[in-house]
């Protein structure tokens, strides 16, 4: 068992167990912190991956600016695990089986494909580098690019108007 | 590494957020949930990308490969973009009716 096999189980282990954390866990601020670990063994499994723009980018973008907006927002509205509302325990079991039934069925209808064998070339490859991504991005992708500016704008004013008094 | 571990893992992930999404009332949790989903799309989007990387036609046009990492690139700007609206109707929210209980909602529908 060589080290990114050894990598990629530990970080997938900690990615799970985190994500269920997020779920389970009755404090809020705790839920964001369980998700920020979770962004951050993503980030590592896209460095195995070779793709290091893509983990920089969310490190930058999840795990510093939308989990810290979460973080803030939640502090600003002082949640706490006393306030939290509960649904009933049947509802949660119900939900609880609805999404490992959701898993089952995946996994099974995946596993008998025959591709389900295929490697993934860990390490190696250069299309994840900054410099190659730059060159696909600002050659085929330029009018998408520009086109999520003018997104990014409407969000802006979307939040400034709903988050307005009255 | 095989393909099917990431599936396993991006398929766990994604359904640990489909049930933070059925099982809690929490609006900001239910949010989370689904930032999480993405994520997992997004990981088994790269997964597939450098699993493709070693066929002819990705060997023939290197660019190939790029492509779906472009894509992950713009799936994360929509959500940061989703973000920011979402966590405003969460805010407001919370001032109109003192709690984030997406129960709620349920008003709506009168």
């Amino acid at each position: 068992m060589g080290i990114t096999q050894i990598l990629f189980w530990g970080l997938s282990v900690l990615a799970i167990f985190a994500a269920i954390m997020v779920v389970a866990s009755k404090s809020p601020v705790h839920s964001i912190l369980s998700l920020i670990v979770v962004f951050f063994a993503i980030s590592g499994h896209y460095i195995l991956l070779n793709a290091q723009f893509l983990a920089i980018v969310n490190i930058i973008v999840y795990a510093g600016a939308i989990m810290v907006l979460f973080l803030f927002v939640v502090m600003l509205m002082n949640l706490n695990a006393g306030s939290e509302p509960q649904k009933h325990r049947l509802l949660q079991f119900a939900g609880l089986i609805s999404g490992g039934c959701l898993f089952l069925v995946i996994i099974s209808a995946i596993s008998e494909t025959p591709q389900a064998a295929s490697n993934v070339m860990i390490g190696t490859g250069n299309s994840g580098l900054i410099k190659n991504l730059g060159m696909v991005l600002f050659k085929d992708y330029v009018i998408p690019f520009e086109i999520s500016s003018i997104l990014f704008l409407s969000a802006m004013i979307g939040a400034v108007m709903i988050g307005k008094k009255n | 590494m095989e393909i099917k571990w990431y599936i396993g893992l991006a398929v766990a992930l994604f359904c640990t957020g489909v049930v933070g999404v059925l099982v809690r009332r929490n609006s900001i949790i239910i949010f989370m949930c689904i930032e999480l989903m993405l994520n997992a799309v997004n990981l088994l989007l790269v997964a597939f990308s450098k699993m493709h990387a070693s066929s002819p036609a990705a060997i023939a046009d290197p660019s190939i490969v790029s492509n779906a990492q472009i894509f992950v690139f713009f799936i994360m700007v929509v959500a940061a973009a989703e973000v920011s609206v979402g966590l405003a109707i969460i805010v407001m929210l919370y001032r109109n009716t003192r709690s984030v209980d997406v129960n709620f909602l349920n008003r709506l529908k009168h």
